[in-house]
């Protein structure tokens, strides 16, 4: 006999917006306390903090236009956040300052949440969607220089791209890039040659979310449809379809994997969070509580397996967070 | 018919004579059966035949030059053997090149497709006889522009110019088209208003494919004009009329050249990105990994509330007028536009209480978001509602059918919705379930074409079958469970407003003057009207009135608008009472009788000839009915 599906651990409210972007920051070792970076509709991001639950500071960067990407360089007193009004923005949150250090402009009018990658200590690359239509920008963080633009061929009628995810398969190793078109396709592209490895049609409908894991060289990705898709990275640098899965309400928001690799979460136009078990995509649970679409979720960093979290975010202006197969 | 080589003079003229005299007598196909394609043969390769067949055709007398160009044009294997053997008779003879280029193709229109590619490739294969083709051209594209043509010539005539207007597009070459561009585009504009101005859908297409054919020649970089039409095999057959395959046979002693292809500018499709890969699952091999799953720990949760999201549309009508006129929640409408139809007819007293507020709302109601098939759910939530409270819901829409400011479609859309409801209420009904969906289905056309009429039109003709005498009966099918002709009380309320005010124009709205669409769908719906209200009271009056009515419509130009009144008549004569019609009616019946006679023979469209000719053999029927009695 199932157990019915387990409440959230606790449920933030007050952001008076809807939510579009979570990050959380918890590694650090005790004093410090467990942070959730949350980027609102209205503009502010809040800094939650998960000890009291409570706001513990609210950004305004961004002119009151949407922030829809918040990510941490290193530790949590250094954040970027990305919003609406064409702008990323680099935080200096040390010692209770809430200033911003650096910005930059992206002339990017969509939707496409930028990626981040560490690659030496203190020189990371941030991919993101940049001013020409299909073109995708890479630039070394904090230097702002470009370090290529990745154009897909003349006539490949790719659109926006829609989500990216940098990685690279050892520290030191080449970057490498992973965009979702709008278009339904994956590229996977060689950011050092600026060139693209591989593309392959995933769905019929834009990708809104994908993620992948670099140890198994699979990912997935979701979109406007009613299926997620699980492709591979071959040998020989080519992405194939794996499997796909139906799902029984269309439209996904964002897909994020645990570091662990054992659990994933989706985020569904029908309010509804899934989690699925990695290795085979076995569905494990559906998370009912939103009353509006889920923008976003995220699993939290902690050190210890047993505290990790999933929060999400929704349209409802409310962010839930679940405590879910924590013991392995 | 030998000839003797060798340097001998001799004499054609006699031949010729001959050939002439039997061809005028109407034995073309026998004589130019064999000879056509035995002088097609000689002259293939021998220069001094063709020479002969010329002398030949010249030496022909003028008074029987048309019968014989005429015939060798309708033999004639192709345009390259036409070419062999009339050579330059057309530039030449003068009756023979007004055979050709005017009479052929502007004063007849019975010949094939193939004739007029014969006889148009024959003109573009000379020189001198290209500066012919450019005429014959710019002719019929003056024709084909010509409003009065569009309006009174046979369909067919038109069909015929159109072939005749594609094939010599496609024969021109390149400067030629930018010597003539002006005329084309000119030609081109006047003709495809025109066109799109009629009320038959084959003209409408007709003018779209010439002018798309036109637009693509003279603009063959930058855009194209491209209409949206349903392709069907006339569209089909007259755009491969564009495009010239190059003659079979190859002739080597002609120097012109013979695989002249058109440069049809088809738009090039960009070609698609051959890298994409289509997903090809590759399924791995599923269990044979040994590795221990530590998946398997995970158990999942009960899922079974995981369903697929409905939005629930509302339960009663009062909220359905809620959502429709102000609610921000689009989903919430989707539903209710959904839902909207079934709910009325499961609620007719709640319905009744806001019959006329619903109708104006889905009168006026716009697609909000898309969904499919939005046309006909707000057509048959319309219907219900009519259905369900007939006499006031009646009164509004004829009322708002004669009023300002409302757009072409929707003063169709009420024509429709009148008509529908009228069918369902005169049609019997089951004990319980209503049959409306299935037998309204195939019949309902949504589109605003004017297809409807055909159905009429067709519902009339299986009445007619009916009427005619049948020597072997069937079986019998069992009688359906009759019940009261719901129509019978409300028949004249659809009816009459319909018919008041056709006369007064508005400042937006004179169905006698351009909105000759909306009076032909108007006279069609009345023709349904009456057809539907035998039996009923008021069927001798409805007759009445539209007798006079269409008395007073009977020489409109729009040929849709006159198959309509022949419909009204037949709807007439077939719904009165026979004995009714002739003690109330008996001199209009008489006058319509004479007018009839001259639809069948002098009207230019088909169609009306044919219906005119079964409201006669109708109204025999009805007197031979009245005179067994």
């Amino acid at each position: 006999m199932a157990l019915p599906p387990p409440d959230p651990q606790f449920v933030l409210r007050g952001t008076s917006a809807a939510v579009q972007a979570l990050h959380f920051s918890c590694g650090g070792q005790e004093p410090d306390i467990p942070i959730l970076f949350s980027g609102s509709e209205n503009g502010f991001i809040h800094v939650w903090n998960l000890k009291t639950h409570r706001v513990d500071t609210a950004l305004d960067g961004h002119g009151r236009k949407s922030v829809y990407c918040v990510e941490t360089m290193g530790a949590k007193d250094r954040l970027l956040s990305q919003g609406r009004d064409q702008r990323i923005c680099l935080w200096d949150l040390a010692e209770g300052r809430t200033s911003v250090t650096d910005s930059v402009y992206t002339e990017h009018v969509g939707f496409c949440r930028c990626s981040l990658l560490k690659v030496a200590q203190g020189r990371w690359l941030m991919a993101m969607a940049a001013r020409g239509l299909e073109e995708v920008q890479v630039l070394e963080l904090p230097s702002k220089t470009s370090v290529c633009t990745l154009k897909p061929e003349v006539g490949a009628k790719l659109g926006m791209p829609m989500c990216l995810k940098l990685w690279q398969l050892s520290c030191g190793s080449q970057p490498l890039l992973l965009a979702g078109y709008e278009d339904g396709s994956v590229i996977f592209w060689n950011v050092t040659m600026g060139k693209a490895l591989s593309q392959l049609v995933c769905h019929q409908e834009p990708v809104m979310s994908l993620d992948f894991d670099s140890e198994k060289a699979k990912g997935i990705s979701g979109s406007s449809e009613k299926v997620l898709s699980i492709w591979s990275l071959n040998e020989q640098q080519n992405l194939q379809v794996c499997k796909t899965h139906k799902l029984v309400n269309a439209g996904i928001s964002d897909i994020t994997i645990r570091a662990d690799k054992k659990i994933l979460a989706t985020a569904g136009w029908d309010h509804r969070i899934r989690i699925f078990g990695w290795k085979k995509l076995k569905p494990l649970a559906v998370l009912d509580y939103h009353t509006g679409t889920v923008h976003c979720v995220s699993f939290s960093d902690h050190r210890n397996p047993r505290e990790t979290l999933l929060a999400a975010g929704s349209k409802d202006q409310r962010i839930t967070a679940w405590s879910i197969y924590t013991q392995t | 018919v030998c000839f003797i080589p060798g340097g001998l003079d001799c004499s054609m003229a006699f031949v010729s004579h001959v050939l002439g005299k039997v061809c005028i007598h109407g034995r073309q196909k026998e004589i130019l059966g064999i000879l056509v394609p035995l002088l097609a043969e000689l002259t293939r390769s021998d220069c001094i035949w063709q020479r002969i067949c010329w002398h030949l055709l010249d030496c022909v007398p003028d008074r029987w030059m048309e019968a014989v160009v005429l015939g060798f044009v309708q033999t004639a294997p192709g345009a390259d053997a036409l070419s062999r053997l009339l050579g330059n008779l057309v530039v030449k003879n003068k009756k023979a090149q007004f055979v050709v280029t005017q009479k052929v193709l502007l004063l007849q229109y019975g010949h094939t497709t193939e004739v007029l590619q014969n006889l148009l490739g024959y003109l573009s294969l000379d020189s001198p006889r290209r500066a012919l083709l450019l005429r014959v051209l710019q002719e019929l594209l003056e024709t084909w522009s010509s409003s009065s043509a569009v309006k009174h010539s046979p369909p067919e005539q038109q069909l015929y110019i159109s072939k005749a207007i594609l094939i010599c597009l496609s024969h021109l070459k390149e400067p030629e088209v930018q010597s003539c561009r002006q005329e084309l585009l000119t030609g081109m504009m006047e003709g495809v208003k025109c066109h799109l101005d009629s009320s038959l859908p084959q003209l409408r297409r007709l003018g779209m494919v010439v002018a798309e054919s036109i637009s693509s020649k003279i603009n063959t970089e930058g855009p194209v004009l491209k209409f949206e039409y349903e392709e069907d095999d006339e569209t089909r057959e007259l755009k491969s009329l564009l495009v010239q395959t190059p003659p079979l046979c190859v002739v080597p002693s002609t120097p012109d050249d013979k695989s002249e292809k058109t440069d049809a500018a088809l738009p090039l499709v960009p070609e698609s990105n051959k890298k994409s890969q289509t997903a090809a699952p590759v399924m791995p091999d599923e269990e044979s990994d040994a590795e221990l799953d530590s998946d398997d720990d995970l158990i999942p949760y009960d899922m079974s509330e995981d369903k697929e999201l409905k939005i629930k549309a509302p339960v009663y009508i009062r909220d359905c007028i809620e959502v429709l006129t102000g609610s921000e929640d689009v989903d919430k409408w989707e539903a209710t536009v959904k839902a909207l139809e079934s709910l009325v007819r499961r609620n007719p007293a709640a319905t009744r209480e806001v019959s006329v507020e619903l109708a104006k709302i889905l009168l006026h109601l716009e697609e909000k978001t898309c969904i499919e098939g939005f046309v006909e759910l707000r057509q048959r939530a319309q219907v219900a509602v009519l259905t369900v409270d007939p006499i006031p819901v009646s009164k509004y829409l004829t009322s708002q059918f004669y009023s300002l400011n409302y757009s072409l479609r929707q003063r169709m859309d009420i024509l429709d919705v009148l008509v529908l409801a009228a069918r369902e209420l005169s049609c019997p009904k089951f004990h319980g379930k209503t049959k409306h969906s299935d037998a309204q289905k195939p019949r309902i056309q949504l589109l605003p074409g004017n297809d409807s009429s055909k159905d009429w039109r067709r519902i009339i003709d299986e009445r007619i079958k009916s009427k005619t005498r049948r020597f072997a009966m069937g079986q019998c099918h069992m009688e359906e469970a009759s019940s009261p002709n719901e129509f019978n009380s409300v028949a004249g309320y659809f009816f009459f407003p319909l018919i008041q005010h056709f006369d007064r124009p508005l400042t937006t709205f004179d169905l006698l003057g351009e909105d000759h669409l909306v009076l032909g769908r108007l006279v069609h719906t009345l023709a349904v009207l009456m057809y539907l209200a035998v039996n009923t009271v008021a069927v001798t009056a409805m007759g009445k009135a539209l007798l006079e009515f269409v008395w007073a419509l009977r020489f409109h130009t729009d040929s849709y608008v006159r198959q309509g009144l022949l419909s009204c008549i037949s709807s007439l004569l077939l719904s009165v009472p026979a004995e009714l019609l002739l003690a109330d009616m008996t001199e209009e019946l008489l006058e319509t009788q004479s007018w009839l006679g001259d639809v069948v023979e002098k009207d230019p469209d088909g169609d009306c000839r044919k219906l005119a000719l079964q409201n006669l053999l109708l109204m025999e029927n009805l007197k031979k009915k009245l005179e067994a009695v």
